[in-house]
């Protein structure tokens, strides 16, 4: 086994973390031990144990499995429980801060309900009937795409980064990247027949996503959400409301038109 | 007095892992109003972590599975202490309620004919698991939660601790609890409770569970006067990282040793061989080469013996660690990257190829990892009536890992998430129809209320006090040294007589600051929990003088003919005291007594 790299001994470091609510804050300094292989979230907790024990942050699994832990570290949206001190020079300052994009509750842990509300709105998973054998049969190739989707952890950084609400706050018109991964997972399962087309469009406004990619690049779970979700959805919209033959026949046949592209 | 909400359902689930949104689905379908309660935001909940898969018996795999083999394999792995009638439903039922997960939208990994695909694991004679990769814990999380925010009649409450189960007249009457947000105490008046709150982890030093794993389920129901049972059975899952130090505990899916993953000690031998129980021998490989046809699909080939139950491969890690066989920090290598190519190893194990590649830097499809075992489960839990899930006291129900009797001495891997969806939803039908037929609610008592509010408050109004982040790290301490995977008399005495002082200064704990999201104050009101709970282990594992599944005592390392046939209980005595009494199994019936022939539960442990 080879050991964590070149994090050999103990070594002190000066922490900043954000401290107060909506009203007050401040960057606290705190000096914290750094064991090998310790990553920024240990950190949190150590000051908690030691020199903070109300300092407010948000974890469970410690495994960048939940999506719990989400902060911006040295200004970048990242789970603090995959990120290791040890890949920042041992005389830099680690500054946390909570999510930008989200107004604050207290320290690290940010209100982030808005969130949960606009999941409420997309249609649920509608299936179609079952085989006459009462299964429902899918090859590995049609999911594929899903599961991705599906790797969502709900961490919201990528609603964070996304400029349309971190520096325009269009909370009321635009559903965020994750809920165009969520609509997505939905839209491509091969078993679901709900038309959410309209609802794209519409309250999550898709048509505001200028395909940046910065959702793609902070995404813990590497879901390309830009070119496997956002840009098929967009199709989708394009083809039912802006081409002409394709709104036709949705006129004539009441039926959406699938496009092709990402699937 | 201090202010409060209050809020009214019929029934309270409190818990929104697997066992508890499933659990508010079915009752908030009954006609039930349901309030479901996070203590963290929705879809948090430490399901998302279960790994490798749910078991049950389609058989679209291995045709010869049928719910029979699955029942057998949970009882052997049980060592018969289960309560069949429960292992039996969960058999039964855990198809229908994978079946249903996929109605719901999950998409788990399809067989070359579209069907749902199913892994080997550790103890099920057939490959048994449904599963998504290495993350089927969150496809079912995410798929439950879509489902209960559309369920009609079902409101969710997150960021919500409940502290105490009110109790009038010998029925649940509602609980009290506070907004982690803004510390505000909330009342909520219920006819029937769900307790599927998890479990016990976080009192252990050495644990794959989070901060949420402080056993308030358990505890809340002793402290309602219910009864606990199998306590001492608590298992130490065998493969949690080893390194670093930070991550030591974090699981390691058992999903690498069903993928064909081998062990070796420091010496490159695989040391499982010599470990299989005299009861399992036939069903497991003797040589490498047989291993290694099984893994190739040869149907003649036996398991290769990393397959053997959780209880069996964590003693065999800790015995080669003791003979000096262990690797650098104390572990045992467990290999995949022999086994699989690189390719296959991303594809069913993309999650353990992230977690050791970031956190250990180690890359999983070239080298051996290190692990070792770490506190994951207790197979204890509330004792509830198999068909309803109703405890011992009225109105109160329990399912998921909060609830004891289905997995006996020891759980297999994959029956947890079954367990969470048949569970859940029998204690959410229990409780539907319990609230129901309840002509009329009992009343809350408010001397009850203002006195657990002010219990609630007290570490905030003392000034000075005990650091209730150092009283749980020396309880961590105290159990892993003292209640831990091997035990003995002496220690654990001494263990126990620990717990009671540590109780003790527990009284005296203190924090600072508001009650807006208080991580100090929470942790202080969980110490509790955490305490009556290993009480609780300790005064069973030190009852139970035999060797038996997740309970390993140095002193009596083989079965005992006569504990075979009795669980413990645990019961708050009419003193306050903790009672503890015997009770025989419930008798299995003669047919699936059948299944069992010529096989003797009380044979040797290893
Ligand atoms: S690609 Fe679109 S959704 Fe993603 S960050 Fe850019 S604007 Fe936002
Ligand atoms: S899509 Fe990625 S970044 Fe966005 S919430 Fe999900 S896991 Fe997080
Ligand atoms: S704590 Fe779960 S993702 Fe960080």
């Amino acid at each position: 086994m080879q050991p964590a790299k070149a994090e050999t001994g103990t070594i002190s470091r000066l922490m900043r973390v954000f401290r107060g609510d909506k009203n007050r804050s401040e960057l606290k300094e705190f000096t914290i031990k750094q064991h090998p292989g310790m990553v920024v979230l240990d950190a949190i907790h150590q000051i908690q144990a030691d020199q903070a024990g109300d300092l407010a942050c948000r974890w469970n699994c410690k495994a960048g499995k939940c999506g719990s832990c989400s902060a911006e570290i040295n200004g970048r949206p990242r789970l603090m429980c995959m990120t290791r001190m040890g890949d920042f020079e041992p005389g830099e300052t680690i500054t946390v801060r909570p999510l930008k994009a989200f107004p604050v509750i207290k320290d690290l842990v940010t209100d982030v309900s808005w969130n949960y509300e606009i999941n409420k709105k997309i249609k649920p998973f509608t299936p179609k009937p079952k085989n006459a054998d009462g299964t429902w049969r899918m090859q590995q190739y049609e999911i594929d795409r899903v599961q991705e989707f599906r790797k969502c952890i709900e961490c919201f950084l990528c609603q964070d980064v996304c400029h349309v609400l971190r520096d325009h706050d269009k909370k009321s018109e635009f559903g965020g990247p994750r809920f165009f991964v969520r609509a997505a997972s939905l839209e491509m399962h091969p078993l679901d027949t709900a038309d959410r087309v309209p609802m794209i469009k519409d309250s999550l406004g898709v048509g505001l996503c200028n395909i940046t990619k910065c959702c793609t690049e902070v995404c813990p779970e590497s879901i390309t959400i830009t070119d496997n979700a956002i840009i098929p959805l967009k199709e989708r919209v394009v083809s039912r409301y802006f081409d002409p033959l394709a709104v036709l026949w949705h006129k004539i046949t009441g039926l959406p038109k699938q496009p092709r592209g990402g699937e | 007095m201090a202010n409060y909400q209050s809020i009214e359902h019929d029934v309270l689930v409190i818990g929104a892992g697997g066992a508890g949104i499933r659990a508010a689905i079915e009752a908030a379908e009954m006609g039930a109003n349901v309030g479901l309660i996070c203590k963290s935001l929705l879809g948090k909940a430490h399901t998302v972590m279960a790994e490798g898969g749910m078991a049950a018996a389609l058989g679209n795999v291995e045709s010869r599975d049928n719910w029979k083999v699955h029942f057998r394999d949970t009882m052997r792995g049980g060592k018969m202490l289960n309560n069949w009638r429960m292992a039996q439903l969960h058999a039964q039922e855990a198809p229908d309620r994978a079946n249903e997960l996929e109605s719901y939208g999950a998409v788990f990994d399809r067989t070359p004919d579209g069907r749902i695909l199913q892994r080997n694991f550790g103890g099920h004679l057939y490959p048994r698991l449904a599963h998504v990769g290495d993350r089927t814990g969150l496809e079912m999380i995410r798929t439950l939660q879509d489902k209960a925010v559309h369920t009609p009649g079902l409101q969710v409450h997150m960021e919500c601790t409940i502290y105490k189960l009110l109790v009038n007249d010998g029925r649940v009457c509602g609980a009290v609890g506070y907004w982690r947000q803004t510390g505000e105490f909330v009342v909520y008046k219920a006819k029937a409770v769900v307790l599927a709150t998890g479990g016990i982890g976080k009192s252990f030093k050495v644990t794959s569970n989070s901060w949420e794993y402080t056993g308030d389920g358990h505890a809340m129901a002793y402290l309602a006067g219910a009864d606990l049972i199998d306590m001492e059975f608590i298992q130490f899952h065998p493969t949690g990282m080893m390194w670093p130090l930070s991550v030591k505990g974090i699981l390691v899916t058992e999903g690498v040793r069903g993928e064909g993953g081998v062990l070796r000690n420091n010496k490159g031998e695989r040391f499982m061989f010599k470990y299989v129980p005299e009861q399992f021998k036939k069903d497991y490989a003797d040589t490498e080469d047989e291993a290694r046809r099984w893994l190739d699909g040869d149907k003649t080939a036996r398991r290769p013996p990393e397959l053997l139950t959780r209880d069996v491969v964590a003693r065999a890690i800790n015995a080669e660690v003791k003979a000096g066989r262990g690797s650098p920090h104390g572990g045992a290598f467990l290999d995949i990257a022999a086994a699989r190519s690189p390719d296959y190893i991303k594809r069913k194990l993309p999650s353990m190829y992230h977690q050791f590649k970031e956190l250990a830097q180690v890359d999983i499809t070239k080298d051996a990892m290190e692990v070792g075992p770490t506190t994951h489960y207790i197979m204890g839990g509330v004792r509830v009536h198999p068909e309803t899930a109703e405890s011992t006291v009225p109105g109160i129900f329990a399912a998921g890992e909060a609830a004891g009797g289905m997995h006996g001495a020891n759980r297999l891997g994959g029956n947890s998430l079954s367990d969470l969806l048949v569970f859940g939803r029998r204690a959410g039908m229990g409780a539907a129809n319990y609230a129901k037929n309840l002509k009329s609610a009992p009343a809350l008592s408010q001397a009850d209320v203002d006195a657990t509010l002010k219990e609630m408050t007290a570490p905030l109004d003392r000034v000075d006090g005990e650091n209730p982040y150092t009283i749980a790290q020396d309880l961590q301490e105290l159990m892993q040294t003292h209640i831990g995977i091997i035990r003995e008399e002496k220690e654990m005495q001494e263990g126990l007589e620990k717990l009671l002082k540590l109780k003790e200064r527990a009284s005296r704990v203190a924090s600072n600051g508001t009650r807006a999201y208080n991580p100090g104050w929470n942790q202080a009101l969980d110490l509790r929990a955490m305490l009556t709970c290993s009480e609780a282990i300790a005064r069973a594992a030190i009852e139970r003088k035999e060797s038996r599944g997740g309970h390993t005592r140095n002193d009596y390392p083989d079965y005992d003919k006569e504990l075979s046939k009795v669980n413990f209980l645990i019961k708050k005595t009419s003193s306050g005291e903790m009672g503890i009494r015997k009770e025989p199994l419930p008798q299995m019936p003669a047919e699936l007594q059948e299944l069992f022939k010529g096989e003797s539960n009380a044979t040797s442990q290893s």
